[in-house]
């Protein structure tokens, strides 16, 4: 397995890797989300409870579990890096943090608009905001420690010791808020044998989930071809690429 | 090897005594902060009781972060830090010495004061009780998670704020703790537990804590 995985800690071998697997990911969160939000928002019941105001989960659950999901994923990227000093697992390190924070900026914002009619505030210091909270707190931290190094590798290797503090951390502070002061309804899918959602409202939230999974892994992908580009620009095969880019673009303006 | 790292406490002991303002600056913060409250909120007794342990713990982070960068930033700055790893002693080991200095000399002064602050929020003596007690405990995790950034953000220029920053929300966890286990002794309840998950969290860290601290320091010196 590591033979298949090692060339990709090579620069250009990861940049080729995003542009291969960047259409289809694209094309698979355009298709989930679009399904999953016109079926949830349109043709998924009504709550009984809650009525239309439920439709919100949609979008705030998916949001909620990948901003955690996220933050997972960026430690292991900084453990990888830190063991096998690939740069490139940095680099996709930093490049998952801005996405992480926006999804769980998301999950605040959809979750305070749905406390508004449902419990009459647009604040409360429940759980789970709070832990949400703290984890944007934990996301701009890594952010703001990558930012204050000029040598981004030295930068890399500090804001990945920090992801790893804060996994560590995550678990603790969601329990110690949990007993500090709940009011959050419990969760409604992760018990998988008796969920407690019918399956007509589950689905489109599934497919949701699928679609931001998928959202976050272009947009990374992205965001991690950018980071080689500037990082790597003194390499030949970065420069080649630029003036190939150059040369596609003259030919456009010659054919217009 | 053990006379070495006794050299190095004792080095870092005599160190800190002599620098008896930056020694003092933290605790004069702590008083003042904790002053402010009862002119900011009113001097009802009820009130200062029930806002007195969160009071406490809150001024104690915050003015814990401003002697933190003390930890390694004159060891980095004039070498003395790179020639003690150049000794063959583990850096871990080096960075433990330099975390149980610290803990003494920044903490200790705030548990020798906490009865003055107990006194001015009115706790009755089963809340100071539980507070030494989470104080005592707890202080030691402010320590030792607090040299891992410290460590990473050595080499930088302006790191003080930036350290703020990276520790607050990680010690939100023990203020919890730590409030509610007071509360539970104001009401005459058992605290035992909240007592046992904040030593819990303390083995914690001290067991990876030290390791963390060598990585971050080793990228620090790049």
């Amino acid at each position: 397995m590591w033979k298949w995985l090692h060339p990709y800690a090579k620069t250009e071998r990861a940049y080729q890797l995003c542009n291969t697997l960047k259409p289809w990911f694209w094309l698979g969160a355009l298709g989930c989300l679009s399904i999953g939000t016109v079926w949830g928002l349109l043709f998924a019941p009504a709550d009984y409870q809650q009525g239309d105001s439920f439709r919100i989960i949609y979008i705030h659950v998916p949001a909620a579990i990948l901003s955690m999901g996220t933050y997972v994923a960026m430690a292991v990227a900084a453990l990888v890096g830190i063991v096998w000093q690939w740069r490139t697992a940095f680099m996709s390190m930093i490049a998952m943090a801005p996405v992480g924070a926006l999804m769980t900026f998301i999950a605040l914002f959809t979750g305070a608009a749905w406390g508004k009619p449902m419990w009459g505030a647009w604040w409360v210091w429940d759980a789970r905001l709070t832990s949400e909270l703290i984890l944007l707190f934990l996301y701009f931290g890594v952010m703001a420690l990558y930012a204050a190094f000029d040598d981004k590798q030295q930068a890399g290797k500090a804001a990945g010791v920090m992801a790893l503090v804060g996994v560590v951390n995550v678990p603790i502070i969601h329990y110690s808020v949990e007993w500090w002061n709940t009011l959050h309804q419990g969760a409604t899918i992760s018990k998988f044998d008796n969920p407690s959602i019918a399956a007509e409202m589950l689905w489109p939230l599934l497919i949701n989930l699928l679609g931001f999974a998928l959202f976050i892994g272009a947009v990374t992908g992205v965001r991690l071809q950018n980071e080689i580009i500037r990082r790597e620009r003194h390499r030949p095969w970065v420069q080649q690429l630029a003036a190939q880019n150059l040369d596609d673009k003259g030919e456009k303006h010659h054919a217009v | 090897m053990r006379v070495l790292l006794k050299g190095i406490l004792q080095r870092d002991l005599t160190l800190a005594f002599r620098q008896k303002s930056e020694l003092m600056q933290p605790l004069m913060f702590l008083l003042v902060v904790v002053t402010l409250f009862p002119l900011g909120i009113g001097p009802g007794p009820d009130t200062l009781q029930r806002i007195g342990p969160g009071v406490i713990w809150v001024a104690a982070i915050l003015s814990s972060l401003l002697g933190m960068e003390r930890l390694f930033r004159d060891d980095f700055a004039d070498g003395s830090l790179e020639q003690m790893q150049l000794s063959g002693i583990p850096l871990y080991q080096i960075a433990l010495c330099k975390i149980i200095t610290h803990w003494f000399v920044s903490f200790m002064p705030l548990l020798m004061l906490s009865p003055l602050l107990a006194l001015f929020l009115n706790l009755t003596l089963p809340m100071y009780t539980a507070l030494l007690l989470t104080l005592l405990l707890g202080t030691p995790v402010i320590s030792l998670i607090g040299a891992i950034a410290v460590g990473l953000t050595t080499g930088l220029q302006r790191g003080s704020l930036l350290l703020a920053l990276l520790l607050i929300p990680i010690f939100i966890p023990l203020l919890i703790f730590a409030t509610s286990a007071v509360e539970s002794a104001a009401m005459q309840l058992p605290y035992g537990p909240q007592i046992a998950i904040i030593a819990a969290i303390m083995l914690l860290a001290l067991a990876l804590s030290p390791f963390a601290v060598s990585y971050a320091l080793k990228v620090s010196q790049n």
